[in-house]
C-alpha cells in the first residue's frame, strides 16, 4: 500500500472518544483530519474493553455505554467526513519545520500533515506476552503473536495457547498445514464462536488435532529455538510436550509504542504538555486525553474533551496562520451551523 | 472496618483497612499495595488484578461468575484459588481476608 501520499491539515493518532471529539472541534475550525488507529473500529478502550459498561460521568448523559458514547460521537462528527485508517500503527514521524510532518504507518500509508494530535489513550493495543522465561529471545523465531502468512507455518509442530476466537481460528486454519497442532487452554469452556469450538472438537475426536487442558508454564530450547513446552495440567503436574512453535493468544494490552521514540518530553510514559494549548515539547504536535500528563491531570473522558477544544484553537493558528481566531457558539453562529449541516 | 491482608510473591505483607462495599482491588489501589495493576480500572476487562485467595477464605469469597471466569483466561498461572480482585466485594464478613498476589500481573 505504498505510493500516494495523503495530504491533510491534521493527523490524529488514536480513535477513542477524545480523538473523535477532537475531530469535531477541529472541524468547526475548518481543519480536516485523518485518523489512524491500531484497532479495527473507532472507539478505543470504550469500544474494545468495555462496550457494554455504563459510564455515569459524561455531562448531561445520566448513563451511557462505551459503545453508545462511541456511536453518538461518530454521529456528531459525521458532517466533517473524517477519514479513518484502521488496523494501522504510526511507526515513523519526521518533522519538516513549518511545513509540518511526514508520517508513515506499519502498512505503508503515508501522510503529509500540518499538525499531529496524539490521542492514543493508554497507548497502542499490542498482544499480551506471557511472563515466561526465554520468551523474548524466541519471539519471531519460535514464538509468534499473529500469523501473517499461513505458509510460514508449514510442517511446524505448533502449540496454540488460549481459549478465545483467535486461538480457535488459528488452530483451525493451521491444522493441515502444520505437522501437528496442539491447543492448550486452561479449562473445558471457550470464549469463542460455538461453531469453531465444535469444529475443533471434531478434529480432536478424529485424531487430527490435540487439545490439552492446561497452561504453558515453561519454554525449553536454545538460541531462540523452541524444542518443548512445559504444560501444567489440571492435576498440577507439569509435563513436557515437544514442539517448535508457540502461538500465545491472551488478548491485548496497551503500550506507548513508537511514540516513545519521537523525542517528546515524557513523564512516566505519558507525554508532557502545557495546559493552555496541550502542545508537547515539539511545536505542532499535541497530546490530549489519557496519554498526556500535566499538573492536576485527571484521566477522565471529560477532561479529554476540554483538552481537545483548547488544542483546536492553537491548531487553527498553525493551519491558518493569517486568520484571527474568533470564539463562536454553535447556538448562534450561522457559519458553524452551516458546517454542521443544520442550517 | 474490615481488614484485608495482601501477601506478595516474596512474602511481603500489606495490611489495609477497607470499607464495606468497595472491592478488594479498590482497597489495594487506594492504599498503594503493589502487585495489583487493575489496568482497566475495575471493569472486569483485563485480568491485571489477579489474586489467589487464601484457602480458609475461599468459601467466604465464593466462586467467580461466568464473565470473571472468562477473563481469568487472560491471566497467567491461574489456579483453583484464582480470582479477579475487582470482582470481590468487601463485606464485614470478610474482615481478616488474606489474598496472595502473583509474581507478575499479565
Amino acid at each position: 500500500m505504498t505510493g500516494d501520499v495523503i495530504k491533510t491539515d491534521a493527523v490524529i493518532i488514536g480513535a477513542g472518544p477524545v480523538a473523535l471529539f477532537a475531530i469535531f472541534e477541529l472541524g468547526l475550525l475548518d481543519i480536516k483530519a485523518h485518523v489512524i488507529d491500531i484497532l479495527d473500529k473507532p472507539g478505543g478502550q470504550c469500544a474494545e474493553l468495555y462496550p457494554e459498561k455504563p459510564i455515569y460521568d459524561i455531562p448531561a448523559l445520566l448513563v451511557v455505554s462505551g459503545q453508545e458514547l462511541t456511536d453518538r460521537l461518530l454521529q456528531q462528527i459525521k458532517p466533517f467526513n473524517p477519514v479513518f485508517h484502521l488496523q494501522q500503527r504510526v511507526d515513523e514521524l519526521e518533522a519538516r519545520g513549518e511545513d509540518g510532518f511526514a508520517l508513515k504507518t506499519d502498512t505503508g500509508t503515508q501522510f503529509e500533515t500540518r499538525i499531529v494530535i496524539i490521542a492514543a489513550g493508554g497507548g497502542s493495543f499490542t498482544p499480551k506476552r506471557p511472563p515466561l522465561k526465554r520468551i523474548e529471545e524466541m519471539e519471531g523465531k519460535s514464538v509468534f503473536y499473529s500469523v501473517r502468512r499461513i505458509e510460514d507455518f508449514r510442517d511446524r509442530t505448533i502449540v496454540i495457547a488460549g481459549g478465545g476466537d483467535s486461538a480457535l481460528d488459528w488452530a483451525l486454519a493451521l491444522q493441515g498445514v502444520a505437522k501437528r497442532v496442539t491447543l492448550v487452554h486452561r479449562r473445558e469452556e471457550f470464549r469463542a464462536a460455538p461453531d469453531s469450538v465444535n469444529k475443533m472438537r471434531a478434529l480432536v475426536d478424529a485424531g487430527e488435532m490435540d487439545f490439552i487442558i492446561g497452561q504453558v508454564m515453561e519454554l525449553h530450547g536454545d538460541a531462540g529455538q523452541l524444542t518443548s513446552a512445559g504444560i501444567r495440567g489440571k492435576d498440577g503436574e507439569t509435563s513436557r510436550l515437544d514442539c517448535d512453535t508457540l502461538l500465545p493468544f491472551f488478548g491485548l494490552t496497551m503500550k506507548l509504542g513508537p511514540v516513545a521514540d519521537w523525542g517528546l518530553n515524557l513523564n512516566e510514559n505519558k507525554i508532557l504538555v502545557d495546559t493552555e494549548k496541550f502542545e508537547t515539547s515539539q511545536q505542532r504536535i499535541f497530546a490530549i486525553g489519557d496519554i498526556n500528563s500535566y499538573p492536576g491531570k485527571l484521566k477522565l473522558i471529560l477532561s479529554g474533551f476540554h483538552e481537545a477544544a483548547l488544542m483546536a484553537r492553537q491548531a487553527y493558528h498553525y493551519v491558518y496562520p493569517d486568520a484571527r481566531y474568533v470564539l463562536q457558539y454553535t447556538t448562534t453562529s450561522t457559519s458553524l451551523q452551516k458546517k454542521l449541516g443544520v442550517r | 472496618m474490615p481488614r484485608i491482608t495482601y501477601i506478595e510473591h516474596d512474602g511481603t505483607r500489606h495490611e489495609v483497612e477497607a470499607e464495606a462495599g468497595m472491592t478488594v482491588m479498590e482497597a489495594a489501589v487506594k492504599n498503594s499495595v503493589p502487585g495489583i495493576e487493575a489496568e482497566c480500572g475495575g471493569a472486569c476487562s483485563c485480568a491485571t488484578c489477579h489474586v489467589y485467595v487464601a484457602d480458609q477464605w475461599r468459601a467466604a469469597t465464593g466462586q467467580p461468575e461466568e464473565m470473571e471466569e472468562d477473563m481469568l483466561d487472560f491471566a497467567f498461572d491461574v489456579r483453583e484459588t484464582s480470582r479477579l480482585s475487582c470482582q470481590i466485594k468487601v463485606t464485614d464478613e470478610l474482615d481478616g481476608l488474606v489474598v496472595h498476589t502473583p509474581e507478575k500481573q499479565f
